[in-house]
């Protein structure tokens, strides 16, 4: 059978070899973590703990000031040192509650449900919210919010999202691998919120192993489906993945749930089956630390509010001088300038890149109107006039050319041969326009 | 807290941060490259007087390029290749008799006026080489067309000049340019090989399509443009070509003749002056095609596709804002 996909994209070199065969550890609780409270889109939480409280592991300590936001736990035991604002991963400052870790690892009482499944829709709802879920392949919209669609957006399929199309990244790989029953449960869990009867699990087939695990853990359900995936850049973007497995094309400037679809990542839907199963918050989650900058590449259980800077000595440390570090994979992420930027929800990984690996983008040319960023954008977008208009400062002139529909995937970018910082200049208009 | 000490080695930029390894000047070399089939079968039919005045072209165009960056106080580009190409091109594009002086002025209009006088590359308006041949045309027509015959390689001083088959053609029909090449089969081999009368690097079609059989597999270019301008040049000439009424045209003749293949592949396929979405490079084959069809039929000159591929420049950015491509997801707009 032909591998699904989409229309457009790239082929940047995989490099998932490097870590695709490691098995996931459990990473070093931290002995100071630094938990931000704003880890998710939407309204930050209110920070409910104080300098000096001893709090304990799963203990809430950010609580949602609004529907579209995400409750935030302890990831250690131990006592609030501090609550400050430290940057975030794309730099913007955010609050923070730095605990210090006692090292007794006891948890705040949870509330197993071993017949989880006879819940109601409501009731697993509100354990998901509760447990502070977010999406976990980056783009930390809160779950709940997403499963709570207006009644005239039906929803009828409900797709895991297990493509990983980043370059480096195996976070999710491993986690196929070595709990694909949590993978399915997760999302049996989430057909069942929704009231729908068809699910599937998009893979891209340089998983081999994980496409077959999951098949076997879904062989028992009659209404799930995985899918291989054809291997190209975007095919894990939410739009690129359904057009790819069922063939809808959620309209510009519209959700999933426009065309009746739910999509969750991975990560995600192991996190929904253990909030369900055994009340537990998010507060850690699968990190591949990689790239030929870091000794031994490989897949970590972290704790949220882990320091990356733990995480890299946890894995050999840096070969050489690293030349930027990357949290999130090579296409999307953000390069930091700190080691000490904290694991969030939504980190993937983190990328250090060594100095052969490394491609600096200071200089550039002109567009030279080759059209390869047009036949690469998934979108159906013109980035090349998107670029010059930005460039020039014709910032509103770019909405005739949809700016609005720019995701930010990266591939006009990847593919310039005048190695023009299209997705910079795109961003820069989107910022500036008036909207 | 130390979050915001910085870590001196790292570098902050944005995302993406790997990028494909193609560049720039990749494509001009490559192009460049691919066109040397075509350049050998040049020297071998007109001997060296091929390499002469390709060369002079090509050292105009780096010296142009040079100097005017140079006085604009822009950076020297001359190792993206392509300056070097479209005196390549240019060379390519001039018959084998002209004096030193032409090459060398024509490669002047062409890089530092119709490239670098515009903004340099990616802001010129018109194919570079084709103003800078439109140009020697117009100002030495006589030099521009006196054709030495292909069979005098390298005693190119005293050759013998001849008409091209376009030009037989236009002035005294098929029956005499069968006349002068034999059958018709021997007529369309000897344009396919490219023995014959015309601009150095033109003439042999075969050497040619290799090249851009090249570029093709490469995927610097597509067939868009070029299948669009043959088809258009072929179903006209053939409709409306012939002396005996409509449908009596003899579109192969046309096909191997004059500068089409070159023009086809390497002029009109120039991502600058073409659009850059492919409904529109459709189009603008067909428009080059129309009008390459319409000069050689009705104007006043034997061959139309530098001039077709010129006018059809200007139409470009026209067409790139009327057929942009289809968003993702776009709604239809339903007249309710």
């Amino acid at each position: 059978m032909a591998l699904l996909t989409f229309k457009g994209g790239v082929h940047p070199p995989e490099n998932k070899e490097l870590s695709a065969k490691a098995p996931i550890r459990e990473a070093a609780p931290p002995k100071q973590a630094v938990i931000p409270l704003s880890q998710h889109i939407g309204a930050p939480c209110n920070c409910v703990v104080e300098v000096g409280q001893e709090v304990k592991k799963g203990q809430l300590i950010g609580e949602p000031t609004a529907f579209v936001s995400a409750p935030v736990h302890s990831s250690v035991s131990g006592k609030v040192v501090e609550i400050t604002q430290i940057p975030n991963a794309m730099g913007r400052l955010v609050q923070a509650v730095v605990i210090d870790n006692d090292g007794k690892e006891e948890w705040a009482p949870l509330q197993d449900n071993p017949d989880y499944m006879n819940l109601s829709p409501e009731e697993l709802k509100e354990k998901i919210k509760n447990a502070g879920i977010v999406g976990m392949g980056g783009a930390t919209f809160p779950t709940h919010v997403k499963l709570s669609p207006p009644k005239e957006k039906p929803i009828d399929v409900v797709i895991i999202n297990g493509a990983e199309c980043e370059p480096y990244l195996t976070a999710d790989h491993r986690l196929m691998v070595e709990n694909p029953e949590q993978v399915i449960e997760g999302l049996k869990i989430l057909m069942k919120i929704l009231g729908v009867s068809k699910g599937y699990v998009g893979i891209e087939n340089n998983k081999p192993d994980a496409i077959e695990k999951m098949t076997e853990a879904a062989s028992k359900e009659p209404n799930i489906e995985v899918k291989a995936l054809q291997v190209k850049y975007p095919q894990g973007a939410e739009k690129m993945l359904i057009k790819a497995i069922i063939d809808r094309e959620v309209p510009a400037g519209g959700l999933p749930m426009d065309v009746g679809v739910v999509v969750q990542n991975v990560g995600t839907a192991v996190a929904i089956f253990e909030a369900c199963r055994y009340g537990k918050p998010l507060i850690e989650r699968i990190v591949t630390v990689t790239g030929r900058g870091v000794k031994e590449p490989g897949n970590l259980k972290a704790r949220i509010g882990t320091p990356i800077r733990q995480l890299i000595d946890e894995c050999g440390g840096f070969v050489d001088n690293p030349k930027k570090v990357i949290l999130g994979g090579p296409m999307m992420g953000f390069a930091q300038f700190s080691l000490d930027v904290p694991v969030t929800k939504g980190t993937s990984g983190v990328l250090v890149l060594s100095e052969t690996e490394y491609v600096s983008s200071e200089k550039y040319g002109p567009c030279i109107r080759c059209g390869r960023c047009i036949e690469a954008c998934p979108m159906g977008l013109m980035p090349l006039m998107l670029s010059i208009l930005s460039e020039k400062g014709f910032y509103e002139d770019t909405r005739e050319y949809n700016i609005m529909d720019c995701f930010e995937c990266g591939s006009c970018t990847y593919v310039c041969p005048s190695k023009r910082p299209i997705v910079h200049h795109i961003r820069l208009a989107k910022s500036l326009i008036k909207r | 807290m130390a979050v915001t000490n910085r870590d001196q080695e790292l570098v902050v930029t944005v995302s993406p941060h790997v990028r494909s390894d193609e560049s720039t000047a990749k494509i001009m070399w490559t192009v460049t490259l691919s066109l040397l089939p075509a350049f050998a079968m040049s020297v071998y039919y007109f001997g060296p007087r091929a390499v002469y005045v390709t060369a002079l072209s090509i050292l105009g165009c780096l010296f142009s390029e040079w100097l005017v960056q140079k006085m604009a106080g822009r950076e020297i580009t001359l190792s993206d290749g392509s300056a070097f190409l479209t005196g390549l091109l240019l060379g390519m594009n001039m018959p084998s008799s002209v004096p030193f002086y032409i090459p060398l002025v024509s490669a002047f209009v062409a890089v530092a006026i119709t490239k670098q006088l515009f903004g340099g590359l990616g802001y010129n308006i018109f194919n570079p080489a084709l103003i800078g041949r439109a140009f020697a045309l117009i100002t030495w027509p006589r030099a521009m067309t006196t054709w030495f015959t292909p069979t005098a390689a390298f005693v190119a001083m005293d050759a013998k000049t001849t008409a091209t088959p376009l030009g037989i053609l236009k002035e005294e029909g098929m029956h005499k340019l069968l006349e002068v090449f034999g059958d018709k089969m021997t007529l369309y081999y000897q344009l396919l090989i490219g023995h014959r009368a015309g601009s150095l690097g033109e003439t042999s079609v075969i050497a040619i399509l290799i090249g851009a059989a090249f570029l093709l597999y490469k995927r610097y270019i597509s067939l868009h443009i070029p299948l669009s301008f043959l088809a258009t040049v072929a179903v006209l000439t053939w409709v409306f070509g012939g002396k005996e009424g409509l449908f009596t045209g003899d579109p192969i003749v046309h096909l191997l003749s004059g500068g089409l293949m070159l023009g086809a592949f390497y002029m009109a396929t120039d991502y600058v002056t073409c659009p850059s979405v492919k409904t529109g490079q459709i189009i603008f084959g067909i428009g080059c095609g129309a009008l390459t069809a319409l000069i050689r039929l009705k104007a006043g000159y034997p061959e139309g596709v530098m001039f077709a591929i010129l006018l059809m420049n200007c139409f470009t950015p026209l067409i790139d804002r009327n057929l942009k491509t289809k968003v993702f997801g776009a709604r239809k707009e339903a007249a309710k």
